[in-house]
């Protein structure tokens, strides 16, 4: 079950969103947030959804994938639907009884954000799958890079989380396989009150956690024995540089950003 | 030939946490490796194999004696990164010592840090992972990898700092039999084309036959150091350091009890299988 989760995992490949640069690529992903929240109308939403497709088919990454990572999210989904479903005011009342109504703007509202969540998150997915982390977190670390003169530690920070994403498959196996050693011994996850299964689930936590940190400390140690000394007077072998590709990216992303704002002044 | 290691007087005792003591592991260790040389440490449970390995690569320090690597004495922080450089680190678990999510970025992450020009890096990284033979897999991810295939990234992780001295310490205890031969394959073959010298610490004895000198130690002492030939067919001194002989020497052992005169010195199961068929014949 657990193996579902594919959060934060990279799929290779040699597509031309494969081979943008990371920089370019976490730009675009705030371009088409700010996009997806400036757009009001349908005509706007279907501008983001049609960039949405043209990236997944240009990348070429399986759709089954990207549905697959939204699992965890279904709470989150129905959770925004339900409520801007029956919580929306409006005039056009469609079904009502007791104290609830339904109006026709919360029906449109609720499916709105259903949208947008989908494709924020879809998103997103997609700049994990198609960027390897260290390229992430090497875009991440030139972007904040001007921080740095305010003493912002961004290199720890990136070296940080790609540590963290280098960790996610390798802990997942591990609650896999301390959860089916506890089962062997007899422990009970699935039935019982909410209170007693969060219970249970300590005897996981507890030789996860104790793991991570043995983990952490012999990292460490390797990572020092490979004479890593922090940032300073690091070198990288894979060095960003702009490409045509990138520039076509950045106007494909102005065009999209510029159409929403656009359509939304005239009120589309 | 130059000595890669020397150990003169070493002595090293682990701080106590608080009031207790702490646990002394060396008193008086002397030990030189020659440069080129492919050594074996072999020893049971707490005789100090992996405080040792520390030892040459500074992550421990002397308590008391010197360790000097390369000509480099390790208790000077100046020559401490220039040190690591030289002398490379492979552990147990391959996971804790993957740092990247691509087989070639992890590779990359020594010279990274050296501080080398990225043409340069990329250069080394191909040719490090062409000589363990994971050149193929360098866009995997490592999660996604066998056991013996991880542990050989993690060479060639150390190989792409151009070391010349390659410590492994128990890397084969968390492998298969295949990903095992694979390692020991990789490590041997790296010695003899490249002259690196590798300094493996085991609990297999067949590993350690293949090396050119064993060195067994028992409670922070080198109680056996020679050939395979000459350590191995020292059967009951190894019983009583409640270590095994390889199966090939044991065999030949049990049968001698026998009153029979068979040579202790058949390291191979072929040339082992020839030896007896020879006995068998007469």
């Amino acid at each position: 079950m657990l193996k579902d989760i594919t959060l934060g995992q990279y799929f290779p490949g040699t597509s031309p969103v494969h081979k943008l640069d990371p920089r370019t690529k976490l730009l675009m992903l705030v371009v088409y947030i700010v996009a997806l929240f400036t757009a009001k109308s349908w005509l706007s939403y279907g501008l983001c959804l049609g960039f949405l497709v043209m990236v997944v088919a240009v990348s070429k990454i399986p759709p089954k994938a990207l549905i697959k990572g939204m699992k965890p999210m279904i709470f989150i989904l129905v959770f925004t639907g339900l409520l801007n479903l029956f919580m929306t005011p409006g005039e056009t009342v469609l079904v009502s009884f007791w104290n609830i109504t339904v109006t026709a703007e919360g029906l449109e509202r609720a499916i709105f954000m259903v949208f947008r969540i989908l494709m924020l998150i879809s998103a997103t997915f997609l700049l994990t799958y198609t960027t390897s982390p260290i390229s992430l977190t090497d875009g991440l670390e030139s972007l904040l890079g001007p921080l740095k003169k305010i003493h912002l530690p961004v290199h720890e920070l990136s070296m940080m989380m790609c540590i963290a994403l280098r960790f996610i498959p390798t802990l997942i196996e591990e609650t896999d396989k301390i959860i089916s050693a506890q089962k062997a011994r007899g422990a009970d996850f699935e039935s019982g009150k909410l209170m007693e299964r969060v219970k249970a689930l300590i005897p996981i936590l507890v030789p996860l956690f104790i793991s991570a940190f043995r983990r952490a400390d012999e990292l460490a140690t390797a990572m020092e024995c490979r004479c890593y000394q922090g940032g300073e007077g690091r070198t990288k072998m894979k060095q960003m540089r702009y490409m045509r590709r990138d520039f076509i990216a950045y106007f494909v992303g102005i065009l999209l950003i510029g159409a929403t704002i656009a359509l939304g002044s005239f009120g589309l | 030939m130059p000595t890669a290691i020397s150990v003169e007087n070493l002595s090293y005792t682990y701080p106590g946490v608080e009031d207790t003591p702490g646990v002394t592991v060396f008193t008086d260790l002397n030990l030189t490796i020659k440069e080129g040389s492919f050594v074996a440490v072999l020893g049971g449970n707490g005789c100090g194999k992996s405080t040792l390995a520390k030892h040459f690569n500074t992550i421990l320090l002397p308590c008391g004696g010197t360790v000097h690597v390369c000509g480099m004495d390790t208790s000077d922080p100046d020559r401490q990164l220039s040190i690591r450089r030289n002398v490379g680190m492979v552990f147990q678990n391959p996971d804790n010592q993957i740092v990247a999510n691509v087989v070639e970025e992890d590779v990359a992450f020594g010279p990274e840090n050296l501080g080398i020009a990225s043409p340069a890096i990329r250069q080394r990284v191909d040719v490090a992972l062409k000589q363990v033979g994971m050149y193929d897999y360098r866009g995997h991810a490592p999660h996604l990898l066998s056991g013996g295939q991880k542990q050989r990234v993690a060479i060639a992780g150390v190989i792409a700092m151009e070391p010349k001295c390659i410590v492994l310490d128990e890397p084969t205890a968390m492998l298969d039999p295949k990903g095992r031969r694979e390692v020991v394959d990789t490590v041997s073959r790296l010695n003899r084309e490249k002259g690196i010298t590798v300094v493996l610490i085991t609990h297999h004895m067949d590993e350690a036959a293949k090396a050119q000198r064993v060195i067994v130690l028992h409670e922070g002492k080198v109680e056996l150091d020679g050939t395979p030939q000459e350590v191995f067919s020292q059967v009951e001194k190894l019983h009583d350091l409640r270590l095994a002989a390889p199966e090939t020497v044991e065999l030949c052992w049990e049968l001698n009890k026998e009153g029979n005169s068979l040579p202790l010195t058949q390291l191979d199961p072929k040339e082992c299988a020839q030896t007896l068929f020879a006995f068998l014949q007469e």
